[in-house]
């Protein structure tokens, strides 16, 4: 393993799924480095975007080659995992798919490999198994933290004390744990970064989970939000009542408190130097940024920390024949969230396809939803509508068609449940 | 090996696969597919209360979508997402899902009230469920193999007044009881 590799492999958090052996004896190959017969494209990521995308290059041309590329053998799913930190679902099972059925049915080629870089000159993408050539590369790599935003923040071990569960899996698991260990009256602290981030109603539907895990099993504690953004993301009025209406003297939400700085043994926090805050259960979510894929691939803009694209193509405007998806990419007035991943993800296949058979290309339209629980049984959600404005050269809302429920609503909840199972069914099938 | 650095300078417009300045507008497929993620891959609901479109009569699926736009026919989420539509919106996601096959279901059922659906629906409801429910006149839509539940949710909508009932569909219902709606609901979903 070369010097360069080994700092990558650092530098993507890697190791968690396979081991330094597994990794060198990768260079046994997939002997897919060689010619392609150019009609090959390679997917990085089996989440909300990378399923979709190869699945729908496959549904409209058979005669494309599709390689999905993905670290584990399973996918679990960010939206939802707060209700299981709520302890409204006893495991992960409903959050969960593989690929087998999807490869099957489609007749996508699935690697469960480790990325380790993008050779743009040559289109190869080296992976632990082996390089994989490509005509066109589709990453959907999601989130990696900017921890070093964070002093005393250390990516190896900090999760384990003080999860951020931003990723599901393993600390959605141990921020469950974390609550059910803590004694009653106990404080969880939560600290929110600045916008833009993964799911921007996420935090605050997660603090209404906890909220109401407390407000069943650990009477008289509470928990304190610490939000970087001087005000509610996402849903404002509807978090506000659902908060009031639940769990008045629970949640102490204080905005414009921006966490700097971390003691992971103390268990405390700090705020830019002034104030720190102490909790028996610290859920820290770091800044971020797009996958450590894109950016070691040189595919993040001006802003340092997000991939531009073309909003019809999604293909990189940095590198050519490199497709971003998913919250990875910058989508325009698109929200980083599961089901906009999805919609860039149809909107991608179906220009790859385009491109590749010559054909004119079609502008995107798209839908955005998120839902968010705000008790057991009451659910709001967002909607919007999403298409390319010619003149912008960006995508941007349908005229009036962004909204939030008017009212929370058991309807919505049970509407909701039924959209975690279409879109889970369609990512794996 | 090599990892490409850093590099933005590099001309964008020069990289771009197509500025999006020469794509034609969303095709059908386009509109209709970002669907998909509430409804299922090509209208086929996976469930348990989330509609199948697939398959699906035309103007019941244009007729359904200016409700929810005009704000006439209540909904959660489809009013608030038809109005990023225009009606030729409508017709081109209608016409998409109306030929996609038809989404054969397999549900849960009670038997017993299947089969007394069975009995009560050709004089009550046939006139516009056609076909046990496999073809709909006009605007009404298909009911077969839809999922129960929300089948239940929309009945319910309209003995609540919540949703506004077809008079001719009303003279039918009204004199039903709710165990006989109930047993109509459960065969129709039972339809494959
Ligand atoms: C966020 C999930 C979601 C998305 C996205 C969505 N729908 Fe719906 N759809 C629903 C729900 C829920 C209902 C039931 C009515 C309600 O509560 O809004 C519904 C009902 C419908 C119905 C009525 C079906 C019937 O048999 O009466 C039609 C037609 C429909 N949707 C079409 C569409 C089309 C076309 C699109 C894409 C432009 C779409 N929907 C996108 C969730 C969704
Ligand atoms: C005169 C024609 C007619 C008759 C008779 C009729 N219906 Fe309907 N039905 C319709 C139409 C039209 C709609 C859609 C109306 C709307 O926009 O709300 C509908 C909608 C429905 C729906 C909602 C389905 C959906 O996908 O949203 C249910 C459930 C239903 N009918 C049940 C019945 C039952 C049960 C009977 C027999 C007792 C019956 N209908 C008789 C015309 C009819």
């Amino acid at each position: 393993m070369t010097m360069e590799r080994r700092s990558f492999l650092k530098l993507m958090g890697a190791g968690a799924g396979l081991g330094a052996a597994s990794l060198m004896t990768g260079c046994a190959g997939l002997g897919m480095e060689g010619p392609t017969g150019g009609r090959r494209v390679v997917v990085v990521g089996g989440g909300y975007g990378g399923t979709i995308a190869a699945k729908y290059i496959r549904m409209m041309d058979k005669s494309i080659e599709v390689v999905l590329v993905e670290r584990n053998d399973h996918f679990v799913s960010c939206p939802f995992s707060n209700l299981y930190i709520g302890g409204l679902m006893k495991d992960l099972s409903p959050l969960t798919i593989n690929y087998d059925k999807l490869a099957a049915n489609h007749g996508i080629k699935f690697v469960q490999a480790e990325v380790t870089g993008v050779d743009a000159g040559a289109k190869l993408v080296r992976t632990s198994r082996g390089d994989i050539r490509y005509d066109r590369l589709v990453l959907s790599p999601g989130i990696d933290f900017r921890t070093e935003e964070i002093k005393g923040y250390n990516l190896a071990t900090t999760p384990d004390v003080m999860p951020h569960a931003w990723k599901a899996g393993p600390q959605t698991v141990l921020l469950r744990k974390q609550l059910e260990a803590m004694p009653a009256g106990g404080t969880v602290v939560m600290s929110i970064p600045l916008a833009p981030f993964r799911c921007p109603p996420g935090p605050y539907e997660r603090a209404s989970m906890i909220a109401m895990y407390l407000k069943q099993h650990k009477p008289k504690s509470k928990i304190v939000v610490l939000d970087a953004n001087p005000d509610i993301v996402s849903k404002k009025g509807l978090f506000l009542k659902g908060w009031k209406k639940h769990y008045e003297g629970i949640i102490d939400y204080r905005p414009a408190k921006k966490v700097t700085e971390i003691d992971a043994a103390k268990k405390t926090v700090l705020i830019e130097g002034l104030e720190d805050v102490r909790g028996d259960v610290v859920n820290v979510i770091p800044p971020q940024r797009a996958g450590a894929i894109a950016v070691a691939a040189g595919l993040i803009g001006p802003d340092k920390n997000w991939c531009p694209v073309n909003p019809t193509t999604f293909e990189s405007t940095l590198r050519k024949d490199i497709h971003v998806i998913g919250d990875a990419c910058v989508a325009g007035a698109m929200p980083k969230s599961g089901y906009s991943a999805n919609s860039e993800a149809k909107s991608c296949a179906t220009n790859i396809v385009n491109a590749m058979n010559g054909r004119e290309l079609v502008d995107m339209s798209g839908i955005n939803t998120c839902y968010s629980y705000l008790s057991a049984k009451e659910a709001v959600s967002v909607t919007g509508v999403y298409l390319v404005d010619k003149a912008k050269n960006a995508i941007v809302a349908a005229p009036g068609s962004v909204a939030v429920s008017p009212d929370l609503s058991e309807l919505e909840a049970i509407y909701a449940e039924s959209w975690l199972k279409n879109i889970l069914t369609e990512m794996s099938s | 090996m090599k990892i490409s650095r850093f590099k933005w300078a590099l001309s964008a417009a020069a990289l771009a696969m197509s500025a999006s300045a020469f794509a034609a507008p969303p095709t059908p497929a386009m509109i209709s597919n970002a669907c998909a993620g509430c409804h299922g891959t090509n209208g086929a609901s996976a469930g348990p209360s989330m509609p199948s479109l697939a398959g699906h009569n035309k103007e019941s699926i244009v007729t359904a979508m200016k409700k929810f736009k005009s704000g006439e026919r209540p909904g959660t989420v489809m009013g608030r997402l038809a109005k990023g539509y225009s009606d030729a919106d409508f017709v081109a996601m209608a016409d998409f899902f109306s030929k996609q096959k038809f989404h054969a279901t397999s549900q849960a059922l009670d038997a017993a009230k299947v089969a007394r659906g069975k009995s009560l629906e050709e004089e009550s409801c046939s006139r516009c469920h056609m076909e046990s429910g496999k073809e709909g006149k006009d605007d009404s839509p298909i009911m077969a193999s839809q999922w129960l539940p929300y089948l239940e949710i929309q009945m319910n909508q309209y003995l609540s007044g919540h949703r506004k009932m077809p008079e001719k569909m009303a003279e039918k219902v009204k004199p039903l009881s709710k165990q006989d709606l109930d047993a109509l609901l459960h065969f129709y979903a039972s339809v494959k």
